[in-house]
């Protein structure tokens, strides 16, 4: 019972209500503390030197001047970090991105670093360095570093996942496949076949929080690091081993978080801040600048997808393939991999068939950006199936419905689904004012679908019942966006009291066992399922001190309401206790009372939504604006109903800023020329309309609550359906992502041509 | 050489001492433990370090230290009345406003500025008196309407 995570269909009195945030508060009084906002004694300040060229060899390094710089004290090179990845490729290129070792691979990867007494100094000392380096042609577009004259990043790099194995180095990592069926039998039986290539350029989380941390290491070889991270007992297992200390003995603490979406999954400076306060014997805290954030942390990649999609008169699709080539930074991901996966997600598919390119180019190591590559297929696949619906003459949407997965598809990725969301979305879209809402003119209406996994993954969680009945939750997934919150609520509804009655904290490394990170969607699926099975053994425990209170079988106690009850009529006079009561007696019935769980959290419930959107395109200028946009997305089952729109509006926004402005400029010398929010624009208050949102509750089956992760799926549709409502405003079909206004103007001009 | 600078943060005189390029924003942080103006970017484009100097919104990113000599700044740790939360910090916790918070600050500074000079401001009036800050997590939805019902609020209506 403690571990069954099947879906109980019960009612709810906590879960589902929206109470304020127990960590708001601090949040708007400026008490609470992110990474920069940690200081302990005798701290240096940490900086890095990082490479002006995309692709170069380093001859040399001479640190020697400033090291005789005075207060610096400590500078290091990557010969501080020696490798003890012991054959780990994946570990090791995290430390050659932390650190260049032989080569550097783009505009910005980290040469040196000095610790230093204070801010001035460290900069000067930075000047000192001199880096001997050896220029290298370089390629920083994907279409270009796939080309058999593009030049080769790494010489050892031979494309895995193709037979055979190829013989010459390339900059394609790796290849998968996945699929079913015929695509080939599927084409000839179209009536019509759409094939396009889309490009979208790479676009950065954009977290307002830069990366921070203070590091502390010992002689005796303990250390402590504070960071803002989405995921640090991850950090500590990178992080130990790539400075060869125990694990136990780094104790990592997770700051407040100040935005990650992906983007601090991934250690950068940390190590760098560990070693330099290894060398020095000192802390030493290390703040990354906004531009070193553009130019050296992990934006999503860059992409150019070529996608074929045949369809009948009557709307059946007969077959999709695509071909995925995304942008990994220097270093082997799984990007691409995970675009071909999630391209025809949404569909009910006889055939289809998808191929995803790992290509290696000039340019930071690519990260998570919330749903990792799945916008990006999105774009490509939906805005096909739009133009396909067009050729039929049928609508968009019946098309869609049509053709959407349903509970007992055999996925485009593999899996057969249980229960799922996409036509319950799609049938809410249909029906939802906003498709009948009037348009003006330069106006188009656009829809598309979006789908992503969501993940579950190894989850450790206590509750302890202090004595006077209130209940501390401590979790080690970090607070992203108001988890704290939700899993108090979950933890109160399994208890059976108040969630004012529940304090929930995320504890540090040292505190609790391991946790994976919050990504995939996972912190409220996870700990929340784990928080329940805790809960459930703590009230296997109230119930036997209840029965020694009472002096009775356990087997005669049940626990209902937040109170132990005597369950038959020979205890008719014995009153219920509640949680208080126990807790007060709990030093004189067997001491403290607690409840843990250690879980691995499978069964996270695939996720869908569909999306509306009105948008607004001036022909003159090719500036466009959203004037409505709606939200339609399964929750499975919302736990806190305002932070689950909060995710549908956040990521929503982000597709917005994805699909209209944001993108990554390099010039021809490889060099980011728009590290900076000045230049990199994402949307300011004044871009948005209100993001209005639909929550649906298809119940998850693998979860007690029935809940699904409901973070990431929100930025999936927002690419394509901003591009199908532009087709729809001026009659040209937009497959190149950002959408601004030279792009559009662009497109217009031809179009006025033809 | 660092400069004595006298001040007055928050209703505080407050004397403190900076080197000639140390910025508002890093002596509040650095210096002064005030760490609730946040640094997102240090070029006046994301808002996270707005304050209020002598009723005027600013970045204190963008404002040198020893120009705070004379001047009177607000920043968000003055907001609440003891106890008391500012009507923006109330419903800013109430509508959910914030995710990570990490914007919240910044926000609530400019929309208290927003607040002072326009106790009535339509919703587009309140997207482009906050245009200059940068929230990521929320898309602005909830922000908007928190301070639509603050300025309710606090015109009593």
């Amino acid at each position: 019972m403690p571990l069954d995570s099947t879906f109980t269909g019960q009612s709810f009195k906590s879960v589902g209500t929206r109470p304020l945030r127990p960590d708001g508060i601090d949040k708007v009084t400026g008490r609470a503390k992110y990474g920069a906002d940690h200081n302990v004694a005798g701290q240096l300040v940490g900086r890095i030197l990082r490479s002006p060229h995309a692709h170069a060899k380093i001859r040399s390094i001479d640190t020697s001047k400033a090291e005789k710089l005075a207060g610096v004290k400590a500078v290091i090179t990557a010969a501080d970090l020696p490798d003890l990845t012991n054959g780990d490729s994946g570990m090791f290129d995290i430390l050659d991105n932390c650190m260049a070792r032989t080569k550097v691979f783009y505009d910005g990867h980290a040469v040196a670093a000095v610790a230093a007494i204070d801010a001035h100094t460290a900069k000067a000392a930075l000047k000192l360095i001199k880096v001997d380096y050896e220029i290298l042609p370089h390629v920083t577009e994907v279409d270009e570093a796939v080309k058999p004259k593009a030049p080769i990043l790494h010489k050892n790099c031979f494309t895995e996942g193709v037979e055979p194995k190829p013989t010459k180095p390339s900059n394609i990592a790796k290849v998968t496949e996945f699929g079913h069926g015929d695509v080939e039998a599927g084409f000839a039986e179209a009536d019509f076949i759409v094939e396009r290539n889309f490009k979208t350029e790479q676009t950065h989380q954009g977290y307002i929080e830069p990366h921070a941390c203070v590091a502390s290491v010992s002689p005796d070889g303990t250390g402590e690091l504070w960071v803002c991270t989405q995921g640090h007992f991850v950090y500590r297992n990178h992080c130990a081993m790539l400075l060869g200390m125990d694990v136990s003995k780094l104790r990592v603490t997770s700051s407040e978080i100040g935005g990650g979406f992906g983007g601090k999954t991934h250690v950068w400076a940390e190590p760098v801040a560990l070693a330099l306060s290894r060398k020095a014997n000192r802390p030493v805290k290390l703040v990354m600048t906004r531009e070193e954030v553009f130019r050296a942390s992990g934006p999503t990649s860059a992409t150019s997808i070529d996608v074929k999609i045949g369809i009948k008169k009557d709307g059946t699709i007969t077959a999709g393939s695509a071909e995925l080539r995304y942008a990994s930074g220097p270093y082997l991901s799984m990007w691409a991999e995970l675009g071909a996966m999630t391209s025809f997600a949404c569909y009910d598919l006889k055939n289809v068939k998808t191929r995803g390119y790992e290509v290696l180019v000039n340019r930071p190591k690519s990260a998570a950006y919330r749903a990792p590559s799945a916008p990006m297929a999105a774009f490509a696949v939906e805005s096909v199936v739009d133009e396909l619906a067009k050729k039929i003459g049928k609508d968009p949407l019946e098309v869609r419905i049509q053709n959407a997965a349903k509970q007992g598809t055999k996925s485009s990725y593999g899996p057969v689904y249980g229960p799922i969301g996409i036509g319950a979305t799609l049938e809410a879209a249909k029906k939802h004012p906003h498709m009948s809402a009037p348009l003006g003119p330069n106006q188009g209406r656009g829809y598309a679908c979006g789908f992503w996994f969501n993940f579950g993954g190894q989850t450790c969680t206590d509750i302890n019942v202090g004595q006077d009945g209130t209940v501390t939750l401590t979790v080690g997934t970090v607070d992203v966006g108001g988890s704290r919150a939700s899993l108090a609520l979950c933890v109160a509804e399994e208890l059976g009291i108040p969630y004012n009655q529940v304090k929930a904290i995320v504890a540090d490394t040292s505190s609790l066992g391991h946790n994976d990170m919050t990504d995939g969607s996972r912190g409220t699926f996870s700990s929340s399922m784990a928080g329940i099975f805790a809960a459930r053994n703590a009230v296997a425990i109230l119930k036997e001190r209840a029965a020694k209170m009472w002096e009775i079988p356990v087997d005669d106690v049940s626990w209902e309401d937040g109170h132990a009850k005597a369950v038959g009529e020979k205890y008719g006079n014995l009153a219920p206790l509640s949680l208080k009561d126990i807790a007060a007696a709990a030093a004189n019935t067997g001491g403290p009372i607690a409840g843990h769980a250690e879980i691995v959290a499978d069964g996270a419930g695939v996720s869908f939504a569909t999306h509306i959107c009105d948008v607004e395109v001036d022909p003159e200028t090719g500036r466009s604006v959203i004037k409505r946009y709606t939200v339609i997305q399964d929750a499975g089952k919302a736990v806190h109903p305002t932070y689950v729109e909060g995710q549908y509006q956040g990521g929503a926004a982000q597709g917005i800023g994805w699909a209209l402005n944001e993108e990554y400029i390099y010039g021809k010398d490889g060099r980011l020329q728009n590290a900076g929010f000045l230049d990199y624009r994402i949307p300011v208050c004044s871009d948005l309309p209100m993001i209005d949102t639909q929550i649906l509750e298809i119940p998850n089956p693998n979860h007690p609550y029935g809940v699904r992760g409901v973070g990431e799926t929100s930025i999936v549709p927002p690419i394509a359906t901003i591009a199908n409502a532009m087709s729809n405003a001026f009659g040209v079909r937009m497959t190149h992502v950002p959408m601004s206004p030279p792009r559009v103007l662009k497109a217009l001009e031809a179009a006025a041509k033809s | 050489m660092a400069v004595l600078v006298s001040t007055t943060i928050n209703g505080d005189a407050v004397e403190f001492a900076c080197e000639p390029d140390e910025t508002l924003l890093d002596v509040l942080r650095n210096r002064l433990g005030l760490t609730g103006s946040k640094e997102g970017c240090a070029t006046g484009d994301c808002g996270a370090c707005s304050v209020e100097v002598d009723g005027r919104l600013i970045c204190s990113c963008l404002m040198l230290g020893v120009e705070a000599e004379d001047r009177e700044i607000e920043t968000v740790e003055g907001m609440a009345d003891g106890a008391t939360l500012h009507p923006l910090q109330t419903k800013f916790i109430e509508h959910a406003a914030l995710q990570c918070g990490v914007c919240t600050p910044g926000f609530l500074v400019a929309a208290k500025a927003l607040l002072a000079k326009n106790p009535d401001p339509s919703e587009e009036e309140i997207r482009f008196g906050l245009a200059g800050n940068l929230c990521r997590c929320t898309g602005y939805d909830k922000i908007v309407r928190a301070v639509q019902d603050a300025a309710k609020e606090m015109r009593g209506a």
